[in-house]
């Protein structure tokens, strides 16, 4: 961009020097510790980059071979398959629908009962991970979890026994307030006089949602969807309450990275699944903004 | 079709407003009846009451003879028209017309005939595959009105359905309004806080205020004979004038003039409030006297303000070309009969 077309942007009057002066240590940060192990992980993935031996110190250029090795590996498509799981289960079924529910039913609550509600699902979101993650490790724990003592039953180990159902319930729960609290604003836009016309003319609670409250709030559930989804794919909690056991069988792809990278040392093999997972996430956005556009 | 009976009717807002407060009221079959009253007089909440979208707190609706009063919504046989006619954006007009139908799943065949039949008769047939926001606020109006006819409801209630125009539609809307619900017959409620709208439109016409109706009847009898003070200042395209007096000999003294008043065997000396519409006052030799200090002119007519002795203010509206100069003085009469005798403590008409 030459000078010139710098000076008619320049809408603030800022002048060019002193606006980049302000934007630049966040540029700065941004390209530090974003960018550049962004462009980092992609280069180590093309090398056999390890932790611990030679590689470590001398790691050797090795093309696409980190890359062609996961199509070979079945630990990584069972990754990939528990991951497809996990964000089926619990973003795009339960987090959307739970929320949406609790957004709609909560609507004609009463202020009290509405305030309380909201104030119990947002906790379950704002508190740190590792608190979360002990505490439901507490609930499931075989002996002496809460769930356990509730149901009289001291023989299930929940986690063990059923790791993803247990990390599907986990996140849904985790992650319903982003969905409630964006489906109530979006509720808030539908003009209440179409909702009391489909009331007077008879229509079923379902009717109403279906007809005339969907095609209202059509686009926030695909921008709610693409969110939940990718914050989903990535999400490392399920490390803290299973770590990917057992023996594999709640290893969703952030973990089983992880699991690559510090416990295997992998460096090289564990940096081209990240960037497997960044393509996932990218193909599954443009999905998302495809039926965004085509329905707008 | 039906008649509607209200008996004891309460709505009560959880704040504890009582925007409905022990009404009785029957409206007859094929009626075409007018709810009015200024904004918060409770007129909006019993329509919605009566829609039962608004929980009634004690009293009884029944529609055609039947007590709907705990009724849904949906299974009262209602079919209402919002403010702001509530079209589904997303649908076309032959879709949100034939709405009601889908919702009974009806058959593709049955919705399509119900869009065809009813748009014909409102003069939409051009525009069925149109979505609202293609169309003119009238037409717009007018598909709400195909969507509530569609459902063949017993009962047809709008909220303001004419506020929502620019003043010229307004007018046509009016007129094609009445026509709509002569030709259907259908028992039709409708709210406004618009005099002229509900002295045009209706049958008969309650004129509510808190929650209460302060008169029933005809256009004619509400705006010949206000039932009190309250009502008589409401109705009229300008203000009757209200002027406060003393009863003597079968006269009334009201800002320094003696009018001939109603016989009503009055004690002498008894407080009233005379009220007068000023279509109905024209200059006269006798009656009151006062200097003319404003003339707005309203087309035809002009209204003329007089200043009378003890600062009171009198309206009177004379003929085009007979304007009075502002400054001169004025001497103007009750036509005969004309004069409407308040008790001045209760505002009840005499």
């Amino acid at each position: 961009m030459s000078a010139a077309t710098n000076r008619t942007r320049d809408t603030s009057g800022l002048g060019v020097a002193r606006a980049v002066a302000f934007v630049s240590p966040a540029l700065l940060l941004i390209g530090l510790f974003l960018v550049f192990p962004a462009l980092w992980t992609i280069y180590i993935g093309l090398t056999n980059y390890t932790l611990t031996g030679p590689a470590s110190v001398a790691p050797a250029f090795v093309g696409l071979e980190n890359f062609l090795g996961a199509l070979d590996d079945a630990l990584f498509g069972n990754a990939l398959w528990l991951t497809l799981v996990f964000v089926l289960g619990s973003a795009v079924l339960g987090q959307n629908l739970l929320g949406f529910g609790l957004a709609w039913v909560l609507r004609s609550a009463k202020p009290v009962v509405r305030r309380v509600v909201e104030a119990l699902v947002l906790l379950a979101w704002i508190l740190p991970s590792v608190v979360v993650a002990y505490l439901w490790t507490a609930v499931l724990d075989r002996d002496g979890g809460t769930l356990n003592a509730l149901l009289g039953n001291e023989s299930t180990a929940w986690l063990v026994e059923y790791p993803m159902a247990s990390l599907i319930v986990f996140n849904t729960w985790r992650g319903t307030a982003f969905s409630m609290m964006l489906y109530s604003s979006a509720l808030a836009a539908v003009p209440p006089s179409q909702l009391e016309t489909a009331r007077t003319v008879g229509a079923s609670g379902w009717q109403t949602v279906r007809d005339i409250v969907f095609p209202h709030i059509r686009g926030h559930v695909l921008t709610n969807t693409l969110l939940i989804s990718l914050w989903t794919a990535n999400d490392f909690t399920p490390f803290l309450l299973t770590a990917g056991g057992p023996n594999h069988e709640s290893e969703t792809l952030p973990v089983f990275i992880y699991q690559q990278a510090i416990t295997n040392g992998e460096l090289g093999y564990s940096a081209a699944i990240s960037f497997l997972l960044l393509i996932v996430n990218l193909v599954v956005a443009l999905l998302y903004l495809l039926l965004l556009r085509r329905r707008s | 079709m039906a008649a509607i009976e209200l008996t004891g009717l309460s709505t009560v807002y959880p704040n504890g407003v009582r925007a409905v407060d022990d009404l009785d009221l029957s409206i007859d079959d094929g009626e075409f009846f007018a709810l009015l009253g200024p904004s918060g007089c409770g007129k909006t909440t019993l329509l919605r009451t009566i829609a039962g979208l608004e929980r009634s707190s004690s009293g009884t609706i029944s529609l055609g003879g039947g007590d709907v009063t705990r009724t849904d919504v949906g299974k009262r046989g209602v079919a209402m028209v919002f403010q702001d006619y509530a079209l589904f954006p997303h649908m076309t007009v032959a879709q949100n017309i034939a709405y009601p139908l889908r919702v009974r799943r009806a058959s593709k065949q049955a919705q399509q005939d119900a869009a065809s039949t009813t748009s014909a008769g409102l003069g939409l047939a051009e525009l069925l595959e149109r979505r609202p926001a293609q169309l003119s606020g009238g037409q717009q109006q007018r598909v709400a009105l195909a969507r509530a006819i569609a459902m063949e409801a017993q009962v047809l209630l709008l909220d303001e359905p004419l506020s929502n125009l620019d003043a010229r539609l307004r007018l046509e809307a009016r007129t094609f309004l009445k026509r709509l619900q002569r030709e259907l017959g259908l028992t039709t409620v409708f709210v406004t806080h618009d005099q002229a709208e509900a002295l045009a439109l209706a049958d008969r016409i309650a004129v509510m205020a808190d929650g209460r109706i302060r008169q029933l009847g005809t256009p004619k009898d509400v705006f010949q004979r206000p039932a009190d003070t309250f009502v008589a200042n409401f109705i009229g395209s300008t203000p009757m004038n209200l002027l406060t007096g003393t009863a003597h000999d079968g006269f009334v003294e009201v800002a320094g003039a003696r009018l001939a008043s109603p016989d009503l065997s009055l004690a002498d000396g008894t407080k009233v409030v005379a009220g007068i519409r000023p279509e109905y006052l024209a200059p006269a030799a006798e009656g009151i006297t006062g200097t003319v200090s404003i003339v707005e002119n309203l087309g035809v007519t002009s209204l003329v303000t007089l200043e009378c002795p003890g600062d009171v203010l009198v309206g009177l509206t004379v003929p085009e070309h007979e304007e009075p100069r502002v400054g001169t003085a004025m001497t103007a009469a009750p036509a005969p009969g004309r004069l409407l005798v308040y008790d001045a403590e209760t505002t009840r008409l005499l």
